[in-house]
């Protein structure tokens, strides 16, 4: 029997992924007064998706502040924020509206520390709200983290439990550079086991969710609870598959990847970014590249968004991302017949 | 030299308030400073055009009095962000011009270690915190400064500049906006030198001036001769000082030309030679040294000898940008994280 990873903390409570993510930005705030956290409707209301919640009421206007729409406005504010003694944390409401903010993000924060020679930081934390499966369609359920990714001077972390949102947020905050925090829409009512107190999850450090021998799936954010059901299926048809939740997609950590491939020689790679030209493309190069590659005794597998904006119509936009269906299948051809 | 009294001076016309208001030292070193830009940016053009450095300049001959009136009532540690054509920004701040070259020439020794280059020289130390290659770039991080200085209950200010063809940016827009709905301590600086590379204001913007727009924002704003530094300056010390003591943000349109073109690649198929001459009569140093002469504050050796020291200090940068080593190209990916 393939064993279930034990959670690597001692659980004292189980909260959900949005509450992990409110305890984050509340201890960050007790602990130090530079952080704030700003974005639209994160004070009154509570958060589009709740995350933010009380925390109005516990901390003030002054550190957690409503704003108008203006996204690339309000990057640049982070960025001037984070340069002059600062740790602002912005929401963008919807991950797709980061579209509004490219400039600040790209030409700005991800270059200062660069071309300023070193002298300067940007020690700033965006959340994104991401992925689809909400009806909200193309303009509200994209999956844009890839983009980030291939950017140099921003970091990129998806979390895919509780524990690891709290921690990984934590963790973001305390970076001295630009971090993009991916968050799952459909991730934030599931629960699980977190600590009370402050820890961090290191950035670049992915986690094995699941030991197996068969099958390496390396998969991320929503799609890391995806890979485990299958997994429990898979198992009881005697495939013994290893998860790897990627956490992090910049820097990535590569050599937990290779050394799961080494033991299975098979690899799937699920990720609900488009897959064309995505971080599927990036590991399964990675592992071409590596000695890794002659492990391999049948080609890379890889689940990824179809090449289509995110339907409306229920049916077509599961029909858009990797579901738990496509995962087994994928996983049985692979190990069972040898095709990706 | 000694400060002369008003009778002393024997006049013709008492000296208006704007240059009455800047004190002896305080004008000296406003005119040091803006032939210290001039002198730059003509070693840095003449450098590339015998092949020294490569890359592209944006230089703002004929633009010094909006830089160094603007910054002059600034102290040290109130923060400025400029622009791409932001040379002058960043002497008027008091940066080393030996290190800019230094820059320019792609050098370890320069502000950015070579990394950087023209468009995006900061001296954090000084309080520059960058040129910046994209229109409208600096506007949203004033913001985040502002918020900053708010937020550390700080009474410095932020002043931001940013051209004509900026305020046609969002980042234009939703900057006043916010600044102006949380009352920061910003002051915005439009250097409107008329065109937007080769755009014409007259065509790119539907209202007549940069100011009309602030009134959207709720913002005072001002526009003043921006060849003139005694204006420039009386306009930014009025902004400075009610930034300062928490009245919120202004705007200050600064009127000028750019007597080069906008890079090394305009052929100046966008205005005609007569305008620029005319501008070229209106040389901000020229302009203030006629008056400062006028009134006595200075005698014709003394300016002389203020250009010289200033072209001194230029040619000596230049000895030092060249002479420097070059980055290591073993350190390529160096600096891209913070540690």
């Amino acid at each position: 029997m393939p064993t279930e990873l034990a959670a690597p903390e001692v659980a004292t409570r189980e909260l959900s992924y949005a509450e992990a993510i409110r305890e984050a930005l509340a201890q960050a705030m007790e602990a130090d007064e530079r952080v704030f956290l700003f974005g639209e409707d994160v004070g009154v209301y509570g958060g589009a998706f709740g995350v933010s919640g009380d925390l109005l009421q516990r901390f003030g206007p002054e550190r957690v502040i409503d704003t108008p729409i203006s996204e690339l406005g309000l990057a640049g504010a982070a960025v001037g924020a984070a340069l002059t003694g600062m740790k602002p944390v912005l929401e963008i409401q919807f991950s797709d509206f980061v579209t509004l903010a490219m400039e600040q993000i790209v030409n700005q924060a991800a270059k200062i520390h660069f071309m300023f020679g070193g002298k300067a930081s940007v020690p700033m934390v965006v959340r994104l709200p991401g992925g689809s499966g909400t009806g909200a369609a193309g303009q509200h359920s994209q999956s844009l983290e890839a983009w980030f990714a291939h950017v140099p001077g921003l970091k990129v972390v998806q979390p895919s439990t509780p524990h690891d949102a709290k921690g990984l947020l934590l963790a973001a905050i305390d970076d001295p550079n630009p971090v993009l925090v991916f968050e799952h829409k459909l991730l934030y009512k599931t629960k699980g086991p977190v600590p009370a107190e402050p820890y961090r999850v290191p950035i670049g450090s992915a986690a094995v969710r699941r030991a197996g021998r068969d099958i390496t799936i390396v998969a991320a954010s929503i799609m890391t609870l995806r890979a485990l059901a299958a997994a429990r299926r898979l198992a009881a048809e005697g495939i013994e598959t290893e998860v790897v939740d990627l956490r992090s997609l910049r820097p990535i950590d590569f050599a937990t990847i290779a050394k799961s491939v080494r033991k299975t020689h098979r690899l799937l790679i699920v990720y609900e970014g488009v897959k064309t030209m995505g971080i599927g493309a990036e590991i399964s190069a990675m592992i071409a590249e590596s000695e890794v590659f002659e492990f391999l005794e049948t080609p890379i597998a890889r689940l990824g968004g179809a090449d289509v904006p995110i339907p409306y119509n229920p049916m077509l936009e599961k029909a858009s991302v990797p579901q738990e269906d496509d995962i087994v299948a994928a996983a049985r051809r692979l190990v069972l017949e040898g095709i990706a | 030299m000694p400060q002369m009294s008003a009778i002393d001076r024997n006049t013709a016309a008492p000296e208006r308030p704007a240059l009455a208001a800047l004190e002896q030292e305080v004008l000296r070193g406003a005119l040091m400073k803006m032939h210290l830009i001039r002198k730059f940016e003509e070693a840095a053009e003449a450098s590339y055009v015998r092949g020294l450095i490569h890359g592209t300049m944006h230089l703002s001959i004929g633009q010094e009095a909006s830089a160094v009136g603007s910054i002059l009532p600034l102290r040290i540690d109130d923060y400025i962000l400029s622009t791409h054509r932001g040379h002058g920004h960043c002497i008027a701040k008091g940066a080393d011009p030996a290190r800019m070259l230094a820059e320019f020439f792609g050098k370890e020794t320069g502000y950015c270690h070579g990394r950087g280059g023209s468009m995006h020289i900061a001296d954090i130390e000084g309080g520059n915190l960058g040129a910046n290659g994209i229109v409208a770039g600096g506007l949203p991080i004033a913001v985040g400064v502002g918020m900053s200085i708010k937020a550390q209950k700080q009474d410095r200010v932020c002043m931001v500049f940013f051209g004509d063809g900026a305020t046609n940016e969002g980042a234009f827009h939703e900057s006043l906006n916010m600044a102006s709905i949380w009352k920061l301590p910003i002051v915005f600086v439009c250097e409107n030198n008329k065109y937007a590379m080769s755009m014409d204001i007259a065509l790119s913007m539907a209202v007549r001036n940069v100011t009309d727009r602030a009134s959207a924002y709720a913002m005072p704003a001002v526009a003043v001769d921006g060849n003139d530094l005694p204006e420039v300056a009386a306009a930014a010390r009025a902004a400075v000082a009610r930034a300062r003591s928490g009245g919120g943000p202004a705007l200050v349109e600064c009127k000028t030309y750019r007597i080069r073109g906008h890079s090394k690649s305009d052929r100046n198929l966008y205005r005609t030679k007569e305008e620029i001459e005319t501008w070229r009569e209106a040389d901000p140093i020229s302009r203030l040294e006629t008056e400062v002469l006028t009134h006595q504050r200075f005698t014709r050796p003394e300016l002389a000898a203020i250009e010289k020291a200033a072209q001194q200090r230029i040619d000596e940068a230049l000895e030092f940008a060249k002479a420097s080593p070059d980055p290591d190209s073993a350190e390529l990916t160096r600096d891209v994280y913070a540690d």
